[in-house]
């Protein structure tokens, strides 16, 4: 039996949790959760750990940066990966939130989090 | 020019308030903003977390300010940009100036103050050495990263804990630059257990706590800070100091609530959240101008000022129906003791309704009973497993509360027995 002592990342709340998983890794229980998202996030976190990434986006007519997410975590091993391929990214405004921008980055969508026009005044 | 409500400020706050008082038939309002775009600090804030309560799902900043845009554009709110507001009168004239319009009054019925904080500076921090360049604010290098597409530096050292100091961190790493350690002067940090996780621990990026910057050395671009452990008196214990090489040192040192418009219109505040003091509906000691939002005291999350901006956005509706109605009784004055720092609001006029105190304490308290006491009557307890200085608190008093107070004629206390 092996036991981890993980805080919660799921909310602001960020509640202790405990992992208990056999010799051969397989988690048997999450305690000290206080939603049932937090025990999914305790199993992911033992056994393969995914982050949901945050960045920005060049706009080619834009007065300032895109901002981005990946519609789902994706493994957190894989972050810097992402950000060089985010980062070979350019977009032409407007933009929506929800666009999306890359259809398969390591599992997930790469989309727009913000609504961009060319000039601030369509910001909205 | 005249109208029923001024709003200062179209963040986060300011757009609430909007629409909750137009909702509760304020129809001749008008939103003054000082940047580009309404959304206020929302929009440099790219990193997710955001609306959890509110909106039952993980937004990011932006996304969160779009939700509150759409609504005020869906009630055709008009928001003037690039506005300045220069001061704020006792009458409520509210004088302003931007590029198209020069200077120019509104005379209001009503304010809502809802102007944010601002950081704390290196100059409020008395850390001794030079000033050379390479010396930000974590907000600022924010703005500078995720909105203008400069990464301030590669070398980075951050000074303090607080959550924008744990985000930069994580950010400025995945942009590129090598962050040394996040200092943290106080055992604890200011930060939420989350975001030390997420932001630190996943990047192996140390975080000293009982630690600080005791000298900045470089002359024209910073070279290197000096870090040094402090003792229980927070002072620099110089045996511990070690010098690390660095261009960039980011300040996470606090927010400040911006008030220099509420001061100019001789409204009082409370020394200790910065901010006006307040009743229960948000109202300041001046009739009719309201504050909400981090203006009003430091909030840890955008969802509860949205939700304390949506109170201030009814009340001045009501306060336009009824012509500035004032309180018929004088008010329960609302003091915190010991641990508890402050409460907000920090008077009671009406006692018919429920009243949530939101307040923090100022050391860590395991295992508290929270007491509201009038006199030496105790009114209301409730157990809390453990309270931190980084978590905003709330306890909500019944109408029973209320009014026992009251009856009894004193102050209501709260504090942690």
């Amino acid at each position: 039996m092996k036991t981890t002592e993980l805080t919660c990342i799921v909310c602001p709340v960020g509640c202790a949790l405990r992992v208990e998983q056999t010799d051969d890794g397989e988690v048997v229980s999450v305690a000290g959760n206080t939603c049932p998202r937090g025990a999914v996030y305790g199993k992911d976190e033992v056994l393969h750990p995914v982050r949901t990434l945050t960045t920005t986006v060049r706009v080619q007519n834009g007065e300032r940066l895109l901002p981005v997410k990946t519609d789902r975590p994706i493994p957190k091993e894989k972050l810097f990966a992402a950000m060089e391929k985010v980062n070979a990214l350019s977009v032409l405004a407007p933009v929506k939130i929800g666009d999306v921008l890359l259809p398969d980055l390591f599992g997930a969508k790469l989309v727009a989090a913000a609504n961009l026009g060319p000039s601030a005044k369509e910001n909205v | 020019m005249k109208t029923d409500l001024v709003i200062i400020g179209a963040g986060p706050a300011g757009l609430a308030a909007a629409v909750a008082a137009y909702d509760n038939g304020v129809r001749d309002l008008l939103l003054l903003e000082r940047d580009t775009a309404p959304g206020g600090i929302l929009q440099q804030c790219i990193h997710n977390g955001f609306g959890l309560h509110r909106f039952g799902e993980e937004l990011t900043g932006p996304e969160y300010a779009a939700r509150d845009i759409r609504e005020a554009n869906a009630r055709n709110l008009p928001i003037l940009t690039e506005t300045m507001v220069l001061s704020v009168s006792p009458d409520r004239t509210v004088t302003a100036m931007n590029r198209e319009r020069g200077v120019f009054t509104v005379e209001a019925k009503a304010v809502i103050l809802a102007m944010g904080c601002r950081e704390r500076p290196r100059g409020a921090l008395n850390i001794p050495g030079a000033r050379p360049s390479g010396i930000y604010t974590a907000g600022t290098a924010q703005r500078f990263v995720n909105v203008q597409g400069y990464l301030p530096g590669k070398e980075v050292v951050i000074l303090g804990s607080g959550d924008i100091g744990l985000i930069m961190a994580r950010r400025m790493t995945l942009e590129g630059a090598h962050v040394h350690a996040v200092c943290e002067l106080m055992p604890y940090s200011g930060g939420l257990n989350r975001n030390i996780v997420q932001c630190l621990r996943d990047f192996d990026i140390p975080l000293l706590l009982s630690h600080t910057v005791s000298k900045i050395h470089g002359k024209t671009r910073l070279t290197g800070v000096s870090i040094a452990q402090v003792d229980e008196h927070l002072r620099v214990m110089p045996e511990t100091e070690q010098y690390i090489p660095c261009d960039t040192l980011l300040l996470s040192c606090g927010l400040l609530p911006e008030n220099e418009l509420t001061k100019g219109a001789g409204i009082p505040l409370d020394p200790i959240t910065g901010g006006a003091t307040v009743n229960e509906r948000r109202e300041t000691e001046l009739p009719g101008v309201f504050a909400c939002g981090n203006v009003l005291h430091v909030h840890d999350l955008v969802d509860f000022v949205s939700e304390e901006a949506q109170l201030a956005g009814m009340s001045a509706a009501e306060s336009i129906r009824s012509g500035g109605k004032t309180a018929k009784t004088p008010p329960i004055p609302v003091r915190a003791e010991g641990k508890v720092r402050y409460t907000v609001p920090q008077r009671i006029d009406e006692t018919e309704t429920p009243v949530r105190l939101f307040f923090r304490v100022g050391s860590v308290a395991d295992h508290a009973v929270l007491t509201v006491k009038c006199g030496e009557t105790v009114l209301a307890t409730k157990k809390k497993r453990r309270m931190t200085p980084g978590e905003m608190e709330s306890f909500e008093l019944s109408p029973a509360v209320l009014q026992a107070a009251r009856e009894l004629g004193a102050a209501l206390t709260i504090c942690v027995e």
